[in-house]
């Protein structure tokens, strides 16, 4: 176990490694750091062309790599070239609200997920198996980008003016209410629900499907036979056999799921101006802030690349027979 | 990184006799059915059985003639402004309403349905293509081409999707080759493009997880021992036995294209909304309005939620019709 756990652990290096070339160079083709200044009728030519050397831009691509690379490990990642200020604060606290709204929705997603999978596969094509099916596929069918969008009219407008009320029923927008002051756990909630919801609907699809799949198989393999045929209580069967095998896949599904939050709320955290690393990454591309977009993108490919780690790790930990290998 | 973690979208469900295919051949063998019994008559029979997938599929094709059929069923162009009063509702003379400047919905959402569905069906085309042709290689001679394309695709899989195509959609701006690859940007050519680099890993995998147990099947072997050449294995022995699971997943990634050009769009790094609409560049555009005049937001969603829907319900079917022994998302 403990070779396999060193082998899978190395192996994340140069994966990481070569991803960063890869950001770098995409970031580097695609983002001109000095669009901005050189737009501007004010900049003259020497202050472009220091402003270039400045940054490393007249040295060779390898050369420029190299730099970068030396000085983002060392967590020295600069400014900002729009705001001029350090990004790592800003990275460090986007990614904090990224990661507050993607666990709060996983957690309910994932909950409610493997509760409808569960009845879903123990009362196989009962009217509730049935209406958990087509609701998946409809679910499947709702981007936050529309689902989001809904969302934001029904509770931003169309009960405000059915309900005669004078503010949204729930937070369409932002991360807690304007002009108040000090840290309130209820409003961070009520402003966490309706992204939440958008992120979910299609999350709960998923969760409800493959846990309904996993539950089956291990209903219908031969170890569940044998725990029945012991005369162990339909009850003790299903907890404790059937149940924690199906939980198995589930959780490195859910692993590898996790991983993804740190760069996957883009769309949602901008319909509902969540200041987290999607809008981040958003305003930075936007304004061509080369210096942000690239340690941005090294966070979010460490964490999906950290988090597969954690659910190869996760499953030859739960299921001994992958260990062999 | 590694693969033994299982899929839990691919794994097999026992315990379901294909029910379907049995009550076939019993009809067959007590004279109910005069035809003789097809690999595809079988399939077309357990297509019609998929209820939700019948209707889908006649849904998509309205769906599909009313974008086709544009400019017959409205007497504006869907770039047109001033066809009627600014950010008015739904209305005899506009039947979805108009927008902030008196364009009108119906015609948006017609014509951008041209297009949403135009990159859905192309990316899913020539990427499910290029796909199999790279998976049915790397399944088929392993070693290190195999290990080569995997590896290639995780680390791909490892940035995510929407990200790599903000990225991407910048490129044909900076880059000269990009340009003459994509196009300007903001063309349908260019996101047709770089969804296409990218959905066809997914593919890729699949096809190459069927040709590594295709190719221990003995006919493989009789194939090899009566001197067929490498290519004709791939191109008439295990390409053709993966068919099945190709058109599904072919139907599967339209709905996807769809979604990730619209979510593209919506960001404002698809198709540009002023010379071309979408589905999901409308939803851009209506966000600004959405307290005023919800239904810019609406009708292009509800477009959206619709084709997705029933394209998954049709891909499901398929998989029932074509692959029975895999469990689709209706198990």
């Amino acid at each position: 176990m403990l070779r396999f756990v060193v082998r899978r652990a190395l192996w994340a290096i140069p994966v990481m490694l070569v991803a960063s070339i890869i950001v770098f160079a995409a970031v580097r083709s695609a983002v001109d750091p000095v669009a901005a200044a050189a737009r501007n009728p004010h900049t003259t030519p020497q202050a472009l062309a220091k402003f270039k050397h400045d940054l490393g831009l007249d040295k060779s691509s390898l050369e420029q790599y190299w730099l970068w690379l030396k000085s983002f490990a060392s967590g020295n990642w600069g400014r900002s070239q729009h705001s001029d200020a350090p990004v790592f604060p800003e990275i460090r606290s986007a990614l904090a609200n990224t990661l507050v709204l993607g666990l709060f929705a996983s957690a309910i997603t994932i909950v409610v997920g493997i509760g409808i999978g569960i009845v879903s596969a123990l009362k196989q094509y009962s009217w509730f198996d049935n209406l958990s099916t087509g609701g998946a596929f409809l679910g499947l069918s709702l981007p936050p980008f529309v689902f989001g969008l809904i969302l934001q009219i029904i509770f931003g407008t169309f009960l405000v003016t059915r309900l005669h009320r004078s503010s949204p029923v729930l937070p369409i927008a932002g991360m807690f209410s304007p002009g108040s002051s000090g840290f309130s756990l209820m409003d961070r909630v009520r402003h966490l629900i309706l992204p939440g919801l958008t992120l979910g609907v299609q999350e709960i699809a998923v969760y409800s499907r493959y846990m309904r799949t996993s539950m089956l198989e291990t209903l219908n393999s031969d170890y569940l036979r044998t725990a029945r045929a012991k005369g162990l209580s339909e009850r003790r069967v299903i907890v404790r056999h059937a149940f924690r095998n199906a939980l198995i896949p589930i959780a490195t599904f859910a692993a590898i799921d996790i991983g993804a939050i740190a760069g996957g709320l883009i769309i949602t955290e901008q319909i509902f101006q969540y200041p987290g690393m999607g809008v981040y990454f958003i305003n930075a591309f936007g304004n061509g802030d080369y210096s942000a977009i690239l340690p941005w993108l090294m966070i979010v490919v460490a964490f999906v690349i950290a988090f597969n780690l954690l659910a190869d790790l996760s499953y030859a930990w739960l299921d001994p027979r992958i260990r062999l290998d | 990184m590694t693969d033994v973690r299982p899929k839990p979208a691919e794994t097999e469900m026992p315990g379901l006799p294909e029910m379907g295919s049995g009550i076939a051949t019993l009809d067959a063998a007590v004279g109910l059915s005069s035809k003789p019994l097809t690999p595809t008559l079988l399939a077309w029979r357990r297509f019609k059985r998929h209820k939700f997938a019948f209707v889908s599929a006649l849904i998509l094709l309205v769906i599909v003639l009313l974008a086709v059929f544009a400019p017959l069923l409205t007497k504006y162009q869907p770039t047109q402004s001033g066809t009627g009063v600014p950010l008015k509702g739904p209305s005899r003379a506009h039947l979805m309403g108009t927008d902030q400047i008196g364009r009108d919905v119906w015609t948006q959402v017609l014509y951008g349905g041209r297009v949403s569905l135009l990159v859905g069906v192309a990316v899913a085309i020539i990427s499910t293509a290029f796909g199999a042709v790279v998976g049915a290689i790397a399944g088929y001679y392993g070693r290190w081409i195999d290990n080569v394309v995997m590896r290639i695709t995780d680390l791909f899989l490892a940035i995510p999707l929407i990200v790599i195509l903000i990225i991407g959609s910048k490129l044909p701006e900076r880059q000269h080759w990009a340009l003459s690859i994509m196009g300007p940007g903001k063309s349908i050519r260019a996101v047709v493009t770089i969804l296409t680099l990218f959905f066809w890993m997914p593919v890729a995998r699949i096809v190459r997880g069927l040709v590594l147990s295709l190719k221990e099947k003995e006919f493989i072997e009789a194939a090899r021992a009566s001197g067929a050449s490498d290519f004709r294995i791939m191109a008439l022995h295990l390409v053709p036995n993966c068919t099945g699971q190709i058109v599904v997943n072919t139907t599967l990634s339209v709905a996807a294209a769809i979604l990730t050009e619209s979510a593209l769009s919506f960001l404002g790094f698809g198709v540009d909304p002023v010379v071309t609409p979408t589905w999901g560049n409308l939803l851009n555009t209506g966000n600004d309005f959405q307290a005023i005049a919800p239904w810019m937001i609406w009708f292009p969603g509800l477009a959206i939620i619709l084709t997705v829907l029933c394209v998954n319900f049709l891909g499901d079917g398929l998989r029932d019709a074509l692959d029975p022994k895999q469990a689709g998302l209706s198990g």
